[in-house]
């Protein structure tokens, strides 16, 4: 139509984060891993469960917010990966007898070169069709898992049973708390490992890419591979999640990874902040506590309830947590001065 | 060869839903820039209070008219209510927002009028459309007002000034300020004429998938992928997805054996993906040009 409307400046979609204000300071890092080693010693084993299901959906957002908060490369697929992961442990573990520790590095490999190959032909989309091509992997993963050919290694609709694994060496713990710190460990490895990528020089193209991928190729980025490169990453990240969550769940099941759990882990990036990557354990918590909160409140209502709260964050906070924790920081440093 | 006629016309019939709901998505993506997930919802919600008018007694082209004019109005009411406060706040947030539109209206829905499925009349009666088993009155009736829309809409924002203010406004948002578009209120306008639209193409639906809180579900998921597939940028086509995306589905479902109802979309969806990587603004979108 007009020669005007052809010559768009676009704003990026995500905001440009700078890389110091994607962490936690030392101090801070300190205390909440404190507190995350410390809360199970005193709590009940269902609180334990819960807590481990916070820290696995806390690395599915992390893997999320690399992609979008680091990369600008939107997803709704982050469910059929989720799956791949999980479906992979958990055959590992029931067909092959594999050790459950052996079955994550495997699975994270094998979601690392799905989202890398998904993420060659998503390269000439952006915005609401890459959206749309990642909702169209999610949809789909549930039907392909259901599908006849595979039932022998899937167990079709039925789904599969994992078992549970006991402390190794003799441990005092229960088959929760291991379970527990085992997963705390692998987050906290995978956290670092997150947060120097994104200090590194992959991590520096993939944040010119998110800000400006036409500058960013002018200054020699490979926008195709750091793209692929990230679709890969958030991926792999998610199928060690995965993995985790079916040895925590100790079920798999097509219907356990519908779109459903994709828009949570989105919504989760939301409340967490994109871009900051401590925020995805205060998203997770939100995913996993708040539904469970509304229906409390209100059984026939609690979607409403929900959406309700949802909108009281989004308006309060429209940045996240991230924004509470810039705040306080600001506050801490007024109160030191005086 | 027959079959192959049959299912096309089938296709078209079903493709006819997806084209109402794509031409609502369509009009509130040129008005906003965003995707809205609750327009489905809106859409049955406006579906159900035309129900429920009738239920009362109104005569179904008074519910028609009334429901329109509700829809416009709450359209208008949710964008300064809940969207307006959100206009500075980042995309992404704002989509978190439309998740929540989404769970609180189907909830609303729910509680008023449960989840039993219901009948809804339907204005064209149900006979075969021109001695065809495949394609009732009804839906030949839904075509036709589906394009009666697209061609009303075509002279809005090509001859009007409000249409064309709406335009600018979408499109280049300061300068349409600086030539005294008052780019909120248009947004406004916006959302109050796809949410019109949304209930226009829920009215006409109903009779088909039937009544409840969830049918809107899948048909919104067709109806992105039709506005998607036929590019954003265009109502004309959205349309055209709309049926493309019908006839697709359905030849799938004929001709690839071992497809069943659950298949279909995976298929579908994977389709038009691969027409998004060879054309990526969609078959009629215009590629934007960006400068650096």
């Amino acid at each position: 139509m007009s020669a005007a409307e052809e010559v768009v400046t676009e704003a990026p979609a995500v905001e440009a984060v700078p890389k110091r204000a994607m962490t936690l300071g030392y101090g801070t890092s300190l205390a909440v891993l404190a507190a995350l080693i410390l809360i199970p010693l005193f709590v009940k084993n269902f609180i334990i469960f819960q807590m481990t299901m916070l820290l696995i959906y806390g690395l599915a957002v992390l893997a999320l917010n690399i992609l979008t908060g680091g990369s600008g490369q939107f997803s709704l697929g982050q469910s059929a990966f989720y799956a791949v992961g999980a479906y992979t442990s958990a055959i590992l573990m029931e067909h092959a007898g594999m050790n459950y520790a052996l079955t994550l590095p495997i699975a994270g490999l094998i979601c690392f070169g799905f989202g890398f190959l998904f993420g060659q032909p998503a390269l000439r989309l952006s915005g609401v069709y890459l959206a749309l091509a990642t909702f169209a992997l999610a949809t789909a993963m549930p039907q392909l898992l259901k599908l006849g050919y595979f039932e022998h290694w899937t167990g079709g609709v039925q789904g599969l049973v994992v078992t549970k694994p006991d402390a190794p060496f003799g441990l005092p713990m229960g088959q929760d708390m291991w379970l527990y710190y085992f997963t705390l460990a692998v987050s906290i490895a995978i956290y670092v490992a997150s947060v120097n990528l994104l200090r590194s020089r992959s991590g520096r193209a993939f944040m010119a890419i998110r800000d400006n991928e036409i500058a960013a190729s002018a200054m020699g980025v490979d926008v195709a591979l750091y793209k692929t490169l990230a679709f890969g990453v958030s991926a792999g990240i998610t199928g060690v999640a995965g993995g985790l969550g079916a040895i925590a769940v100790q079920f798999v099941a097509p219907d356990g990874y519908t779109i459903t759990l994709a828009i949570s882990l989105f919504l989760g990036m939301v409340v967490g902040g994109v871009g900051w990557l401590p925020g995805s354990i205060v998203g997770s918590a939100f995913i996993i506590f708040v539904p469970n909160i509304a229906e409390s409140i209100s059984k026939g209502l609690s979607g409403a309830v929900f959406g309700v709260l949802l909108f009281l964050v989004i308006f309060l906070v429209p940045h996240g947590a991230r924004q509470v924790a810039i705040v306080a920081q600001q506050l801490i440093a007024k109160l030191k001065k005086n | 060869m027959e079959l192959f006629a049959n299912q096309v016309l089938a296709g078209i019939a079903t493709g006819a839903i997806y084209a109402c709901m794509a031409l609502a998505v369509v009009m509130i993506y040129q008005a906003i820039d965003h995707l809205n997930f609750a327009q489905g919802e809106m859409a049955m919600f406006s579906t159900f209070i035309s129900w429920q008018l009738m239920q009362w007694g109104v005569p179904y082209w008074g519910a028609f008219v009334l429901t329109v004019a509700f829809s416009f109005a709450a359209g208008i009411v949710i964008e300064r209510l809940l969207f307006k406060p959100l206009a500075k706040a980042p995309v992404l947030t704002n989509v978190a927002g439309f998740i929540a539109l989404y769970a609180i209206i189907n909830s609303v829905a729910g509680l008023i009028w449960d989840f039993t499925i219901k009948q809804y009349p339907t204005p064209f009666g149900s006979s075969p459309f021109l001695g065809s088993q495949l394609i009732s009155t009804h839906q030949a009736g839904m075509i036709g007002i589906t394009l009666l829309m697209l061609v009303l809409l075509f002279f809005f924002f090509r001859f009007t000034r409000v249409g064309l203010a709406m335009r600018a406004a979408a499109s280049l948002p300061e300068s349409a300020r600086l030539v005294g578009i008052n780019t909120s209120w248009m947004i406004a306008l916006g959302w109050g004429m796809a949410a019109a639209i949304g209930s226009i193409a829920g009215m006409m639906i109903a009779p088909v998938v039937f009544l409840e809180p969830n049918m809107m579900l899948g048909v919104l998921i067709y109806g992105f992928a039709a506005a998607v597939l036929g590019g954003l940028s265009s109502p004309f086509g959205a349309v055209v997805g709309g049926f493309l995306v019908g006839i697709f589905e359905n030849l799938v479902g004929t001709y690839i054996p071992g497809v069943g109802n659950e298949l279909k979309l995976p298929i579908a969806l994977a389709l038009i993906v691969t027409v998004l990587v060879v054309k990526p603004a969609g078959l009629f979108g215009r590629a934007i040009v960006k400068r650096v």
